[in-house]
């Protein structure tokens, strides 16, 4: 199971606008971005991710895996998320 | 399942800051969900995706709004619908009811013309391309010919004299209007003197019989002084027919080439800004043409072959989302099931693309691919569009013009193409194509039948 970790000097507002502190970089998140971003930092792994997104969203958990990984993807080349 | 919140893909987006022009880019949010009253989402559940959209309404209001602007300004003018910018038969039938003749750039328009019940007299025929039998049945039709160069002229000559019969024709004059690039490949030019040496030796056949004068000085024409000093040229020759002659001419034949609302690539602000509107174009024509100072009565009729300006915006194209990707450099890619083989225009435009269904205020660069397994095969290689998912449908806009004429069976058939009637009923006009279609023509030889594999 995948785990991943988050550094410290980011700060995420809730409407999704993202600073990371150390590169003064500034990001947006869409709405499922901003929470899946928040559950990161609160140490979800993928699995529990993925069960609370598709427990509370019209989304299969096989599509939003994809949709996961496509994200996740993204965050690493941004360096707002590192894979343990 | 019913309780559970809409969901849409999630999205990081980095922001850039110093890259910005000074217009800014312009997301594409606003949601295409109906057609004419229908829902998009309906129209593509019964006939496929993707799936051409023509509507009735828009042709009309679009002929009705072209006959108010040019006949205010100018006392007899008669549209004759250029065929090959869309040539379906529903397409045409409605140009025809609106009391547009037809112009025909070949036999396989002219035929096509006639079966649809146009009469011979009303089917205008250009284009350089006319056989020997073309002639005889433009001819025995009464149809008016415009003559494209010399060697059309004397077998047009001979030809009269072998059936003994007379044929209505006119000459195509191509001329220096200020544009470039210089049209001068089709018919006689202006300015050299080939166009009056045309129409002397037209006056000198005893069988033809000059009706007219015809010019179509570009396509996308983006200045309305070029059709001025166009028709200052036809008026210029008219006049020297009446004056050296004594003949009245019927017509004045100003061609097409009005542009559409579509912005060209290269074309930095968006067509609606900087083209001139269509009461310009007319006034440039009439304004030219009244430099005749004829009697009222002895004024030739202005005939038009507007294509792309009364179609383009009446048609859209359904299409729907195949695949979300990521580029290399992590911009969004959407792959699409319509292609270049379908949208042919893509070529020379950039095309209005809304999703037709709401999304989220997000939106990402996306580029839009079609579904050819070829690297020309783009719709769009940077848009700022919403967080699109597979399944999605996108609204692809002005696709009236040229593409239902220039769109090829390549890799993928072509789709259904559907009008939308005044009444609000929605008529499949052009079924899409099977594999017994497409192999209809082919044979294949005998010892190929049977293979070993």
């Amino acid at each position: 199971m995948k785990n991943f970790t988050i550094p410290q000097n980011v700060a995420v507002s809730d409407s999704g606008f993202l600073f990371l502190a150390s590169t003064g970089e500034t990001f947006n998140l869409n709405e499922q971005g901003t929470l899946i971003y928040k559950m990161l930092q609160n140490g979800l792994n993928n699995e529990e991710i993925v069960n609370q997104i598709t427990a509370e969203y019209e989304i299969s958990s096989d599509l939003f895996q994809k949709d996961l990984d496509d994200f996740l993807h993204s965050l690493k080349t941004f360096g707002l998320v590192k894979e343990l | 399942m019913e309780n559970k919140k809409r969901y849409e893909r999630p999205v990081v987006i980095k922001q850039y800051s110093g890259f910005m022009n000074k217009f800014g880019s312009r997301p594409v949010l606003n949601p295409v969900t109906t057609i004419d009253g229908i829902e998009v989402d309906e129209l593509a559940e019964r006939f496929g995706s993707p799936l051409f959209v023509i509507s009735e309404k828009a042709i009309r209001s679009n002929q009705r709004k072209a006959n108010r602007i040019f006949k205010t300004r100018y006392p007899k003018v008669q549209f004759a619908w250029s065929y090959k910018t869309n040539y379906l038969n529903a397409v045409c039938a409605v140009f025809h009811q609106e009391g547009s003749w037809a112009e025909v750039v070949s036999r396989f328009e002219y035929d096509k013309a006639k079966k649809l019940g146009v009469k011979g007299e009303n089917i205008i025929f250009n284009g350089p391309d006319k056989s020997r039998d073309d002639l005889t049945v433009a001819i025995n039709d009464g149809a008016k010919i415009h003559i494209d160069h010399f060697d059309e002229l004397y077998e047009l000559i001979d030809l009269t004299s072998q059936l003994n019969k007379k044929a209505n024709v006119a000459i195509r004059v191509n001329m220096d209007t200020g544009t470039y690039p210089k049209w001068d490949r089709f018919g006689f030019n202006f300015e050299n003197g080939e166009a009056w040496q045309a129409l002397k030796r037209i006056i000198a056949a005893t069988n033809l019989n000059l009706v007219g004068l015809h010019t179509h000085i570009g396509t996308y024409m983006m200045q309305a002084d070029s059709y001025k000093t166009a028709a200052i040229k036809m008026a210029q020759l008219a006049a020297g027919l009446k004056r050296e002659n004594g003949i009245l001419l019927d017509y004045i034949d100003m061609g097409g080439g009005l542009p559409s609302n579509n912005t060209l690539i290269g074309q930095y602000l968006p067509a609606e800004q900087i083209l001139p509107t269509l009461e310009e174009f007319a006034d440039a024509i009439s304004e030219g043409l009244m430099t005749l100072n004829f009697q009222p009565d002895e004024m030739p009729l202005l005939i038009l072959e507007s294509g792309r300006a009364l179609i383009d915006d009446t048609s859209k194209l359904i299409s729907t989302v195949i695949a979300v990707k990521r580029l290399s450099d992590g911009r969004r890619a959407l792959i699409v099931d319509a292609g270049v083989n379908l949208l042919f225009t893509r070529f020379w435009y950039k095309h209005k693309i809304n999703p037709a269904q709401d999304s989220g205020v997000m939106t990402e660069d996306t580029a839009i691919y079609g579904p050819l397994c070829m690297n020309i095969d783009c719709l769009a290689e940077s848009l700022v569009m919403p967080v699109l998912k597979k399944g999605d449908k996108l609204i692809i806009d002005y696709v009236g013009a040229y593409n239902m004429t220039q769109w090829m069976q390549f890799i993928h058939m072509r789709p259904n193409v559907v009008m939308i009637l005044e009444d609000g009923t929605v008529e499949l006009i052009r079924k899409a194509e099977d594999l017994d279609y497409v192999q209809m023509p082919e044979v294949l030889p005998e010892k190929f039948k049977s293979l070993p594999v």
